[in-house]
């Protein structure tokens, strides 16, 4: 994974672009989203990641106006978007079926926005002639909707939407819809796109792997509320609860006793681990004696032969699953009740490692996170 | 079943259809045939072609009034039931309310309704309503018989219309307006056009309720019912039928090539397909 620019649970930028404060939307008794707050910095990638029905998509659409918050409030570069309609917002959408307006060739399609903005002819050109060259779709203006490939529609939809130079770009799953390679491929692009333009860039997705790759930073979601905001690498190392951990990957969860707390770090006995003493979470909320730990499969390596490590656990292999680039190792240990998860790269041949092998793992303590149950 | 089956298998099922189709269409072939005979009875063996049963027909000052007439209903009925058939047919393939499938199904009931039972209870309330007779009550008559075939078309070319083309478009900076003027109506023309189309075509070929509901006027069906008493006239009348079915025919097929360019414009779009 590439690292991260952008340490921290802040905005990149100083400057707020979007701030949601208390938003609430209901539907009747049901809540689509509770009570979200969130402020997105100007020219950030920022990622609204969470399963269907969490309120993702819900919070996307009002701030585009398509839907207005039951309370609370949205507004975009300092304005207040309350009673302004979806057509007099500074921002543009990414349709997750892209909506390409079948009747019009590539070019009016891209041109269809600035038409309201009466620009000269010769400059309207030049925009979406630009427009085009920013999606690589240069050449291809006079064709119809309907002889496009999902990825040169997706990226009609894209030109369409930045020919408008908004403040904002709303993204609904934009890549749902396309094959694994090319998903990986324009996850890059976007993402190139957006350091290029510099445009706040809004993305819905439920797809973990895009919003770590592509973002800034992650608002994670659940029941219409927001879980855990921050960086990629916070966000996958340490999350909060139980929760975003499982969403973001796999985690193999420890239970403990906490035996020694202070400001900065915090000491557990656990079964199958022993004594560990691991940082503590700022938003740590002890609840009673006992703590969840977690590690993350990738962090608990194979230790070979004779090799040994200062912090080391031992156990059986009871199932082993191949992967091409890495294997897939469930590890019983004695005193944890469920085995552990391990993935291991196939350089030294743990695909080769027959089930029922005893073997030992080795980890950093500090892999452990305590987390919120 | 082992017997429908071998009933079937044995060559039987081609011949069955061809004899349908022969009985369909045959009576419907005689009509052009006797129209180019010289003859004036419509008798085999033909004895002889001739277009003079064509060029009386300009020169007959009651069929211009009636095919005046009929043009008159048919246009003002097409325009009218399209109308709304496109109101209709929007509120049931966009929104979701109680009550939608029964509205739906009540509006389709004229078309299996006897036409008569129609034409004598629409001849009722006119006279309730103290309407006099005339081209206008006719016009609202075949309104009622073609709301179900605007509906039937109009839905089939709004179904499946990507809401969010309409919200793109609103997103893009347009206004309600302006949306439907460039997003929302050149995607449904061709099914409006084919409404158009089938509804003329229906109440041009319309004779009962036009025959119940019209005053002194005359339309087409009726002036040709009307000549059908003098024998002499039949040649002519045969003339004006074949025209009649070819105009129907032509109009038909263009309004189903627009109602399948229609569907197919916009369920395309619907879909996510990569």
């Amino acid at each position: 994974m590439p690292e991260q620019p952008s340490p921290a649970d802040r905005p990149r930028s100083e400057r707020a672009m979007i701030e949601i404060r208390s938003v609430t939307r209901s539907y009747g008794a049901f809540k689509a989203l509770d009570d979200a707050s969130l402020t997105i910095g100007e020219g950030e990638f920022f990622s609204l990641l969470g399963p269907s029905g969490c309120g993702k998509t819900t919070l996307l659409r009002m701030i585009a106006g398509f839907d207005n918050p039951t309370s609370g409030s949205i507004s975009v570069a300092g304005q207040p978007m309350e009673g302004i309609p979806a057509n007099r917002r500074p921002t543009n959408m990414v349709f997750q079926s892209y909506a390409i307006f079948p009747h019009l060739n590539v070019e009016q399609n891209v041109a269809y926005g600035l038409k309201r903005l009466k620009l000269q002819g010769s400059e309207e050109k030049r925009r979406v002639e630009e427009a085009l060259a920013q999606v690589s779709l240069t050449g291809l203006g006079k064709r119809l909707a309907t002889e496009l490939s999902g990825g040169q529609r997706q990226r009609v939809a894209l030109a369409r939407a930045l020919v408008m130079r908004p403040k904002v770009l709303l993204l609904d799953e934009p890549l749902s819809a396309l094959d694994k390679k090319l998903r990986e491929q324009m996850q890059v692009e976007l993402r190139r796109l957006q350091q290029a333009v510099g445009i706040t860039f809004v993305l819905v997705t439920h797809d973990q792997y895009e919003a770590l790759a592509m973002s800034d930073r992650i608002a994670v979601m659940f029941g219409g509320r927001i879980a855990q905001v921050a960086s990629p690498k916070e966000i996958y190392q340490r999350p909060v609860n139980r929760q975003v951990a499982d969403f973001l990957g796999g985690m193999n969860f420890v239970k403990g006793e906490i035996v020694e707390e202070n400001g900065a770090s915090l000491v557990v006995d656990t079964l199958g681990f022993g004594r560990i003493k691991t940082d503590k979470p700022k938003a740590f909320v002890r609840n009673g004696g006992s703590a969840t730990l977690g590690i993350r499969p990738e962090r608990l390596r194979v230790l070979w032969d004779n090799a040994t490590a200062k912090f080391e656990v031992a156990g059986k292999v009871v199932e082993r699953h191949y992967f091409g680039e890495i294997t897939h190792l469930i590890v019983e240990i004695p005193g944890l009740e469920k085995p552990l998860s391990v993935t291991e790269t196939n350089d030294f041949g743990a695909d080769d490692i027959p089930v029922g092998t005893s073997i030992r793992l080795a980890y950093e303590p500090e892999a452990l996170v305590a987390m919120a149950d | 079943m082992r017997a429908l089956r071998r009933f079937l298998s044995g060559g039987w099922l081609p011949a069955y259809a061809f004899l349908y189709v022969v009985f369909l269409y045959l009576p419907v072939i005689f009509l052009p045939i006797f129209s180019i005979n010289t003859a004036a009875t419509p008798k085999f063996p033909l004895s002889g072609f001739t277009l003079h049963w064509y060029e009386d027909l300009p020169r007959t000052p009651a069929l211009l009034d009636a095919a005046w007439n009929s043009l008159v209903v048919g246009v003002s009925a097409a325009i009218l039931s399209t109308v709304l058939g496109i109101l209709a047919a929007r509120s049931i393939t966009r929104y979701r309310y109680p009550g939608r499938r029964t509205i739906n199904g009540l509006i389709m009931a004229p078309l299996v309704l006897p036409e008569v039972i129609v034409a004598i209870s629409m001849l009722l309330v006119m006279l309730q309503l103290g309407l006099s007779l005339s081209l206008f009550t006719v016009v609202l008559g075949h309104v009622l018989v073609c709301i179900p075939y605007s509906m039937t078309v109009l839905t089939s070319g709004f179904e499946g219309f990507d809401r969010s083309l309409e919200e793109a478009s609103a997103d893009l900076g347009e206004s309600a307006f302006g949306t439907f003027r460039r997003v929302t109506l050149p995607m449904v023309a061709p099914a409006i056009i084919s409404s158009l189309l089938v509804c003329f075509t229906i109440s041009l070929d319309e004779f009962i309720i036009a025959f119940f509901l019209t005053g002194t006027e005359a339309t087409l069906p009726i002036y040709i019912w009307g000549q059908l008493r003098f024998a002499a006239k039949l040649p002519g009348v045969l003339a004006l039928g074949t025209l009649l079915l070819f105009a129907s025919f032509l109009l038909m097929t263009v309004a189903e090539i627009l109602r399948r360019r229609a569907a197919r414009r916009t369920q395309n779009e619907g879909g996510l397909y990569a």
